[in-house]
């Protein structure tokens, strides 16, 4: 059993339909503290939304319908007027493609603190610091701080994209196929980066790329058609799976 | 036709599109010279910084360049909050429905009122009802109405081309709607925002329509935006017209072009700027 000091995340009887297309079906699931769940499944099997329901990116769907429970630390996320902002500080999110924005590098981390109020120079300097060694990208850029975000390579850019969210201090970072466009040498130094960043944040990976989530994932998910298949070590599910259908979708026979 | 060697064709095309691109150019180049080459002699630093006298036929433009200027930042004053706020809701606050539609034909149209039609509304409402007589209060909201379209219509562009991820980003760093829009979408937007300005700008300087019905045309220096003032293009118009004094209608001519060549530069080289520093 999972002990409840572990969970950071704790999913309970979720539904969501976009109008009348059902996308989740009654999900329960318990993500833990300082570990990488990988979230995987083929397209439209509802681990995007599933993701974009932990910071409530939802909320700018129309149409959307969302029942059952989402707590984080035991509060529930989905109660209307549960002060959304602040939820997205600590639930940071880091997009498919790396979407910097047209500012500088340094600009671009100070960008959330700054606007959640912290001025302090030196304390947004350390930030800067810390957030790009966190996403392994400190010793590439240091030198150009204050050139534009936009001349970096895309991996490099998507690492930025991960430390804006760390610079935020989040505690949960999400991750939606954050490696799908990238070259396989730029995708292991974020695989890098997020298995030393697990040590101190709870990662939720969402990957189309089944050998990505056996790689880094803790534990993992397999979503099919709105539904949660099996959840379970990443060991588990890929030597040994329960179900049928998650044994076909890891050995390739589909997806 | 047919028979003839696609080469020749092609050369014969281009020879033609390249004759109608520069006869195009030329008709500018010769109006901005031919406008210089009588109005520079007038200018010099006497005309800019001394009133007219003698119904404009002694003296510099002054108070024209002093009442252009107080058009330019009333209309402003209102066109800038009014049209970049109508932007915002269209884009940021609305889904395209028929609303959306209903004000924008509303915005089309009100970009086709010709400008006298405008000039004789602000002076019932303004000069009239509101008792404000001919002033440049009066010219200003008048032309700022004049603009709204404009503006509208440059800054909606510039923030639809502002990507949508953009916005998910800002969201996703915990800023709220406003905010996301002030910092986040503003922002990216500005360059295009800036040229629907620097074009309402051109257009207060130039028109003369709407300011005669509105501001009047006094030639005093104007002290406060209550009183009457006459613009470069209505001190023009007035000069040529009523045969005062063509030398000093050239020179005022020159001012006008001088100015809107400048500041259409101008505007070119801070966009060109904003682009590249960080792209």
């Amino acid at each position: 059993m999972e002990s409840p000091q572990n969970q950071k995340i704790s999913i309970k009887d979720l539904s969501v339909l976009y109008g009348e297309a059902p996308a989740l079906q009654s999900i329960s699931l318990n993500i833990l503290k300082n570990l990488i769940t990988g979230i995987m499944g083929p397209s439209n099997s509802g681990k995007s939304t599933l993701l974009r329901i932990l910071n409530r990116l939802t909320d700018l769907i129309p149409n959307i319908l969302i029942r059952g429970q989402v707590l984080l630390d035991g509060t529930d996320i989905l109660i209307p007027g549960y002060d959304v902002n602040s939820l997205r500080t600590r639930v940071g999110m880091v997009f498919d493609k790396p979407i910097p924005l047209p500012r500088s590098i340094y600009e671009n981390l100070t960008f959330g603190p700054r606007m959640h109020g912290l001025k302090d120079r030196r304390q947004l300097d350390e930030r800067v610091e810390s957030s790009l060694r966190s996403a392994q990208l400190w010793d590439e850029v240091k030198d150009r701080l204050f050139e534009s975000a936009l001349k970096l390579s895309g991996g490099q850019q998507q690492r930025l994209c991960i430390a804006r969210t760390l610079a935020m201090q989040s505690e949960v970072i999400l991750l939606d196929e954050p490696t799908s466009g990238l070259d396989p040498i730029s995708t292991a130094k974020i695989e890098e980066a997020l298995q030393t960043l697990k040590e101190n944040y709870t990662i939720i990976l969402v990957s189309n790329n089944t050998k990505q989530i056996a790689r880094i994932s803790d534990k993992v998910a397999f979503f099919l058609m709105g539904e949660l298949i099996e959840y379970g070590p990443a060991d588990k599910l890929f030597t040994n799976p329960s179900h049928k259908r998650t044994e076909d979708y890891v050995s390739g026979r589909f997806g | 036709m047919k028979h003839l060697n696609p080469i020749i064709w092609q050369l014969f095309v281009k020879i033609q599109l390249w004759t109608l691109t520069s006869l195009t150019v030329s008709i500018l180049v010769f109006i901005i010279f031919f406008i210089l080459f009588n109005g520079l002699p007038q200018i010099s630093w006497e005309f800019l910084v001394t009133n007219p006298t003698d119904m404009g036929r002694g003296g510099g433009i002054l108070s024209a360049i002093v009442s252009t200027l107080y058009l330019i930042i009333i209309s402003l004053f209102f066109a800038i909050p009014l049209g970049i706020g109508a932007a915002v809701f269209l884009t940021e606050y609305t889904r395209e429905g028929r609303l959306t539609k209903i004000i924008r034909f509303g915005v089309e149209c009100l970009a086709g009122i010709p400008s006298i039609i405008l000039g004789l509304f602000g002076f019932a409402l303004f000069v009239m009802s509101f008792g404000w007589g001919w002033s440049l209060i009066s010219g200003g909201m008048t032309m700022s109405i004049m603009l709204l379209p404009t503006i509208i219509r440059t800054s909606e562009e510039s923030f639809k081309a502002v990507p949508y991820e953009y916005r998910e980003v800002s969201f996703s760093l915990g800023l709220g709607k406003w905010s996301t829009i002030t910092r986040v979408v503003l922002p990216s937007a500005l360059p295009g925002v800036v040229t629907g300005i620097v074009l309402s700008i051109a257009r207060c300087i130039e028109e003369t329509a709407v300011v005669i019905f509105t501001a009047g045309s006094s030639l005093r220096f104007p002290n406060s935006i209550f009183e009457s003032g006459r613009t470069m293009a209505v001190h023009f118009y007035i000069l040529a017209r009523e045969g005062i004094s063509m030398p000093k209608a050239y020179g005022t001519a020159a001012i006008l072009i001088l100015s809107i060549l400048t500041i259409n530069i101008s505007a070119y080289l801070i966009m060109r700027y904003f682009m590249k520093r960080y792209s």
